[in-house]
């Protein structure tokens, strides 16, 4: 334990009003904490640049999975272990139920929230495929203003995100309009637990009498932050799937997929991986379980 | 000095208790340091081994990634509390008799928290299979018993009939 507790302060209000308040008042000042599962690594380390502290945790307003007629909401603060725990997640979300239980372990997944796996923005978020394929939607709220923007639109950079210094991100909406979509989703790690990715991929499709009408690719560990591949939807999309379509994706897949070497993985390693996930889905809609 | 400080109050192993403490001090530190409740260990300190897991409110938690103030009113379970009373003659908890039965402590670093995370398992999977116990232990590292002792001593414990059973290998070596 490097980090030294009696440096940072701590304060909990337990409402979200008053968390926002705080954070309007002294904008900048307050770094929200939720689960920990990140800053309190950080801590650890003595490497938390975080003089002052406002904790989520416990904020009942941010913790819940609701469904409207049209979207499953998920509050920011829900855990990975509420949404495997959730019917509406497992049955209409399966991409995500399934990102969740590979966050880390049982007791990380019970700690972090979805809302902070996103602000923190790793290029290897475990449940940023997921949200990108579903076509989320990201709700923040600031004491004087909420908004949505696209989730392929929250990550502006490496670690940098759409929310100013007073805002919060509050919910992510799910559009439930995937029912009849083909969906796809897999990481590579070192382990099958508590593995940080090298790769993940994850796709839906609609296809109509064998041609790819609607296709959404997201990945991560592919850039500098999780980002929707558009230039090799583009060039999947409206076309009838053959092998040579299959050529076609795993050529633009290549050519858009800006992944780097670092301690994990290397770059050459992770195009060719991303590569052949997404050639993999496409066999998948091809009907063909492996490739031939 | 510790004046300053917030008093957090939890229920620890089924008893209410008081600390004065930064808010952001580790709830590992305080169980270790403040409550003197060193059974909990510290392994890696960042949440990837398991050594420090505890229950909180039913579920199970690294303590090294919890700061003290989130745990504020929260009911925490840790190895000392796993068997009701733990005194000569007591008996231990299932899991604890398994692991000694099955060879599944070696060094000891690990226990504590493999005993907690399997104890959650249970909670949630009274008869779980095999790959059940991998997934509910797999952020919990040993480097002695290559795991396989572990899984099986959590498998017996699973297993009512087989108390007995295990006592008696137990004695028996």
């Amino acid at each position: 334990m490097r980090g030294n507790p009696e440096t940072h302060e701590l304060v909990a209000p337990g409402s979200l009003a008053a968390v926002l308040h705080l954070m309007a008042v002294e904008p900048g000042a307050w770094t929200p904490i939720a689960g920990g599962t990140e800053l309190m690594v950080a801590h650890a380390a003595g490497r938390l640049n975080a003089p002052k502290l406002v904790s989520l945790w416990g904020v009942p307003e941010l913790r819940f999975v609701h469904a409207t007629d049209e979207s499953i909401v998920v509050g920011a603060g829900a855990t990975f272990a509420d949404l495997r725990r959730s019917a509406l997640i497992t049955e209409e979300l399966p991409l995500l139920a399934k990102a969740a239980s590979w966050i880390g372990s049982i007791a990380n997944q019970s700690r972090a929230t979805l809302g902070g796996n996103l602000v923190n923005g790793s290029p290897a978020a475990d449940s940023s495929p997921a949200l990108l394929v579903y076509d989320a939607e990201i709700e923040i709220i600031s004491a004087r203003d909420s908004r949505r923007i696209p989730y392929h639109k929250f990550h502006t950079g490496y670690k940098r995100n759409a929310l100013a210094v007073d805002e919060l991100l509050y919910a992510v909406h799910l559009p439930r309009r995937f029912g009849h979509h083909r969906q796809y989703l897999r990481k590579v790690g070192t382990r099958r637990a508590m593995a940080i990715s090298k790769v993940a991929l994850g796709a839906t499709a609609f296809i109509e009498t064998g041609v790819i009408r609607e296709i959404r690719l997201g990945a991560a560990s592919l850039a500098a932050f999780p980002t929707r591949l558009h230039r090799t939807e583009d060039a999947l999309l409206n076309k009838p799937i053959t092998n040579d379509l299959i050529q076609t994706g795993r050529n633009a897949i290549l050519t858009e997929a800006l992944p780097i070497d670092d301690i994990r993985s290397t770059a050459e390693y992770r195009r060719r991986v991303a590569a052949n996930l997404l050639e993999e889905f496409l066999f998948e809609l091809l009907g063909v379980e492996k490739r031939p | 000095m510790s004046a300053r400080w917030p008093t957090i109050r939890m229920i620890v192993n089924g008893e209410q208790r008081g600390i004065q403490a930064p808010p952001m001090k580790r709830l590992l530190d305080v169980l270790r340091q403040d409550l003197h409740l060193t059974g909990t260990k510290e392994g890696c300190g960042e949440g990837e081994c398991g050594s420090c897991s505890v229950r909180m409110n039913g579920e199970l938690v690294n303590s090294c990634l919890i700061p003290v103030l989130q745990a504020q009113g929260a009911e925490i379970q840790t190895v000392e509390g796993l068997a009701p009373k733990l005194e000569p003659g007591g008996t231990l908890h299932p899991l604890q008799e398994a692991f000694l039965a099955c060879g599944g402590a070696q060094c000891g670093i690990c226990t504590p928290g493999m005993l907690m995370a399997a104890a959650q398992l249970l909670e949630t999977h009274p008869r779980p299979t095999l790959a059940e116990i991998r997934e509910g232990l797999a952020g919990n590292l040993c480097r002695c018993t290559g795991f396989m002792r572990i899984f099986e001593s959590v498998l017996a414990a699973s297993t009512q009939a087989s108390q007995p059973a295990l006592r008696q290998a137990h004695h028996a070596r």
